[in-house]
């Protein structure tokens, strides 16, 4: 393996607080490893702000393995920068080339508010779960696992929905900041099963409504969340949805 | 020179036969009236498997729940990044296991250093836990007929492992998270995320609140409980590099052991053998690649020391498939511990592959041309993904390249049969406690571990301190409280006012650094004794040199960090110690002193078969040793052979 050297220049959004005004700060970046994560070039550049007594960058992530769905970041333009299937704590500089200048921006969107600098608050992903993506069973309640069979090929689909990692890139790649691609997810999963049925009409029309209330805009097909998705949680699920409430809508009891 | 207490600790395991242990006591326990469970609080810090499942259980029970997480959100905790499955005795595939036998083998896998019936208890209740899984719509693999796939899974003989593609952790979290949630919308729990546990909270000798910080406003919270339940992980950023989330820390738990909670067997690290290898010095965290790897994989170096040529150029008889040489029963699916020292014996032999010598192959070359490409795609295609991504080497086309790192911490706060810790009223389940591993934790036992205490031990244990303790209120202006908020801002302004000139990641990669060299995969006497006196001078620089920019009134994860690493700076120390007391190898500790003439492990049961508990006497004091003999009434301990 070899080690390439990029020196670049990063346009890093700063924002003291969440009621401040922010703003774009250009850094200068040398000797960055193309074997280097994204994150890890920011922890260097955060030793090279500390050592010039200038405050650390503030930017979430915590597994930095591409399962937690704590990083986030606009990277020039892209929600998790260039490379498809990838989350920003998976993509390593060998993407970017000597002299590149990058612009590194929070998740945009109005229900993701921002904290500070590059750090935003997800919190509405929780509360459109809380309004109904779950199955209603007590601990203790549970039939044996073999009891229902689900049939391994749909039971693969809802893994492909249930695979969404949370991060919000879907929300940030959107020009009008829908949530469709995440709440399709845990929709489609639970209506597949075979034990999310009984509580199918409630659950959509409940995540729906919970969605609509935080301020995500409206899905357009415009399949960027697809495109920006490091879980690849396709399209489809949204199309499912869109069958799921149009189904409660008739069909379920007032 | 080590102080030992006189007094041996209880851990009330209840009488009886093992088998009917744990539903004598069920019995036995107190039981809280339903009508009179709401007017009981219950504080978990921590929302990964333990702690959300507790959650969430105890919510539906009619507790009052208060939940506390470090994350932006509940299903962030690294429970979820544990890839490969979770076990239970289920005995699905017909192919011999039992109740019996799974406690047989995490009982032996642990290299007879857990509590009997502990780890008999899990294994009673593994098969619950899938039930409620799949209740909850966890998408467990299946056949194509509908029924539950099980893969063999490290060190074992029997295929009992349940799992989803290899996202098992992110999927039984999303249970536990999802179920919890269900419980905050039916007003049961309220959740606290980007909190910081900083103090506990003791009234009469009871753990009645916790001390939080609010991360994103930086403003201190009092909360106040009938009981604390701990939940908060393992310790494994000691070392800085691990295959830990950044975050995860022993802030929580050593908070509770300076205020008398004992620490137990903190010296039980496990190192796992199938992780992505270093490549520089900016490196900030290691990657797993599951063991599950191993089902296909082979293991090998060259046989010729120093042999650069490409592995596609090497012959197999030129090869040296060490595991299945050394290991011809288990071959490649040896424990960890086993299989993590043999890569670093061989490495050390001059054997390594890579530019660093620090890496082994794993080959899947004979798998690919057995099974084909897609069959290896589907079982193992997101983690094939990962290597590519982080190596830019394509592993379908040439071996993977490991090394162990640091990945699990079997030690944690000392724990009696119920989950109580010695300080009454706190509770610690799931990694942060050290009850069921033993010296070693077998695969995919984390998972069964942490949601067997959040789903079915603390709902039925704290009923009994809540039914029989008289608990007062506690007002947030209660003296201790105050005092213990004191505490915690005090710290954070000592912190802030330091100013020095080193930033925390640098002290915690020297941190780590020490750990890994002297208090890592091998261990002895001279490094030992060495490195406890480096971490004190490491400490002292710390709390001289180190600079935390900005202001403890705003987000600040600097200042989140550096609270952390002195912590770590406290509890390593602690950790060397208990090494040096452990004159034996057992398990994830190995002392290079104890050792066959093979380069086994050499367990010394007549000196050692106890849990070293610890009691923090004070920042560089010397703690005081209390000891839970391990009884063994049923399983007679042997050397473990997996030849």
């Amino acid at each position: 393996m070899s080690t390439d050297v990029l020196n670049l220049n990063l346009r890093v959004w700063r924002q003291a607080g969440p009621n401040a005004t922010g703003g774009f700060k250009t850094y200068r970046l040398n000797g960055v490893s193309t074997h280097m994560s994204f994150l890890e070039m920011l922890d260097v550049l955060n030793e090279q702000l500390i050592a010039q007594s200038e405050e650390p960058v503030e930017f979430d992530h915590d597994c930095r393995e591409g399962i937690c769905g704590m990083c986030s970041l606009m990277i020039n333009g892209q929600a998790h920068g260039p490379d498809n299937a990838t989350t920003t704590c998976q993509l390593h500089m060998r993407r970017f080339k000597d002299g590149d200048t990058i612009t590194i921006e929070p998740w945009r969107a109005a229900a993701f508010p921002v904290v500070r600098d590059l750090v935003v608050d997800r919190s509405a992903f929780d509360r459109i779960i809380q309004a109904g993506g779950f199955v209603s069973i007590n601990t203790g309640n549970a039939p044996d696992g073999n009891a229902i069979p689900v049939p391994g090929v749909k039971q693969e689909v809802a893994m492909d929905g249930a695979a969404c990692i949370g991060c919000g890139a879907c929300v940030a790649a959107c020009k009008n900041a829908s949530a469709m691609l995440f709440v399709s997810a845990k929709v489609s999963q639970l209506a597949i099963l075979p034990q999310g049925h009984p509580e199918r009409n409630t659950r959509v029309i409940n995540m729906v409504a919970q969605m609509d209330k935080e301020g995500f805009g409206s899905c357009t097909n415009t399949s960027e969340c697809e495109a920006a998705c490091p879980a690849e949680v396709s399209v489809a699920h949204i199309a499912r949805l869109n069958r799921e409430y149009l189904r409660a809508s008739i069909f379920a009891e007032a | 020179m080590v102080r030992v207490a006189s007094d041996t600790l209880n851990s009330r395991v209840p009488e009886g036969p093992l088998q009917q242990k744990w539903d004598k006591h069920l019995f036995d326990m107190k039981l809280v009236n339903p009508a009179n469970k709401r007017k009981f609080t219950v504080i978990v810090v921590g929302t990964g498997l333990a702690g959300g499942a507790a959650a969430a259980s105890m919510g539906e029970l009619g507790y009052n729940v208060k939940s506390f997480c470090f994350q932006d959100s509940p299903r962030r905790a690294h429970s979820i990044a544990a890839q490969g499955g979770i076990n239970a005795a289920k005995n699905y595939q017909n192919d011999g296991d039992s109740v019996w036998r799974l406690f047989y083998d995490t009982l032996k896998g642990g290299d007879y250093r857990a509590r009997e019936a502990n780890v008999h208890r899990l294994a009673q209740v593994s098969n619950n836990i899938i039930d409620q899984c799949v209740a909850q719509g966890v998408p467990f693999a299946r056949e194509y007929g509908g029924t539950l796939s099980n893969r063999s899974f490290g060190g074992a003989q029997v295929s009992r492992t349940f799992y989803c593609r290899g996202q098992t952790g992110q999927q039984l979290l999303l249970g536990a998270y999802q179920a919890m949630m269900r419980q905050v919308s039916a007003g049961k729990v309220k959740l606290f995320a980007r909190r910081e546990m900083l103090e506990l909270i003791i009234v009469d000798g009871l753990a009645r609140g916790i001390v939080v910080r609010n991360l994103a406003t930086g403003q201190l919270e009092t909360h106040t409980a009938d009981a604390v339940v701990l939940a908060t992980g393992g310790y494994g950023n000691v070392y800085y590099l691990s295959t830990m989330a950044k975050g995860c820390n022993v802030t929580a738990a050593w908070r509770c052991a300076r205020k008398g909670a004992l620490f137990a067997n903190p010296c039980y690290t496990q190192i796992h053998p199938t992780c992505i290898p270093v490549t520089g010095d900016y490196q900030s965290k290691l990657t797993l690649m599951s063991e599950s790897l191993r089902n296909d994989g082979r293991v090998w170096v060259p046989a010729a020391k120093g042999d650069k040529r490409a592995p596609d150029q090497i012959p197999d008889a030129e090869r040296d498939y060490y595991l299945e040489r050394r290991y011809p029963s288990f071959g490649n699916l040896a424990p960890r511990d086993i299989s993590s020292r043999a890569a670093k014996e061989r490495c050390d032999a001059g054997h390594g592959v890579g530019d660093t010598g620090l890496s082994v192959f794993l080959d899947f070359r004979d798998a690919i041309k057995r099974d084909g490409e897609d069959v290896i795609r589907k079982k193992y295609g997101n983690l094939f993904h990962m290597y590519h991504k982080i190596t830019a080497e394509d592993p379908y086309k040439q071996p993977m390249r490991i090394f162990p790192a640091v990945h699990y911490t079997m030690g944690g706060l000392w724990v009696d049969y119920n989950l109580m810790s010695n300080i009454k009223g706190l509770y610690v389940l799931g990694e942060a406690n050290f009850s069921d591993h033993g010296a070693n934790r077998l695969g995919a036992s984390a998972l069964m571990q942490g949601l067997s205490d959040g789903y079915f031990v603390i709902p039925y244990t704290i009923g009994d301190h809540l039914a029989t303790t008289k608990l007062e209120k506690v007002p947030e202006d209660h003296p201790a409280c105050l005092q213990a908020k004191k505490d915690a801002e005090d710290r954070i302004t000592r912190l802030m006012s330091v100013q020095g000139k080193r930033s925390v990641d640098s002290f915690h990669r020297e941190l780590g650094l020490l750990m890994w060299e002297k208090c890592g995969m091998a261990r002895n006497r001279a490094g030992l004794e060495q490195v406890i006196g480096e971490i004190r001078e490491l400490r002292e620089r710390y709390w001289k040199d180190v600079r935390v920019l900005g202001s403890g009134a705003t987000l600040n994860q600097s200042l989140e960090k550096a609270g952390r690493v002195a912590d770590f700076m406290e509890f390593g120390e602690l950790l060397a110690i208990d090494a040096l007391n452990r004159e034996e190898s057992c398990g994830g500790h190995f002392r290079e002193e104890y050792q066959t003439s093979e380069g086994e492990a050499a367990r010394n049961d007549a000196d050692y078969s106890y849990v070293a508990a610890w009691e923090f006497q004070g920042a560089g004091e010397e703690p005081v040793l209390h000891k839970e003999p391990l009884v063994f009434e049923n399983v007679k301990p042997s050397t473990r052979s997996y030849k």
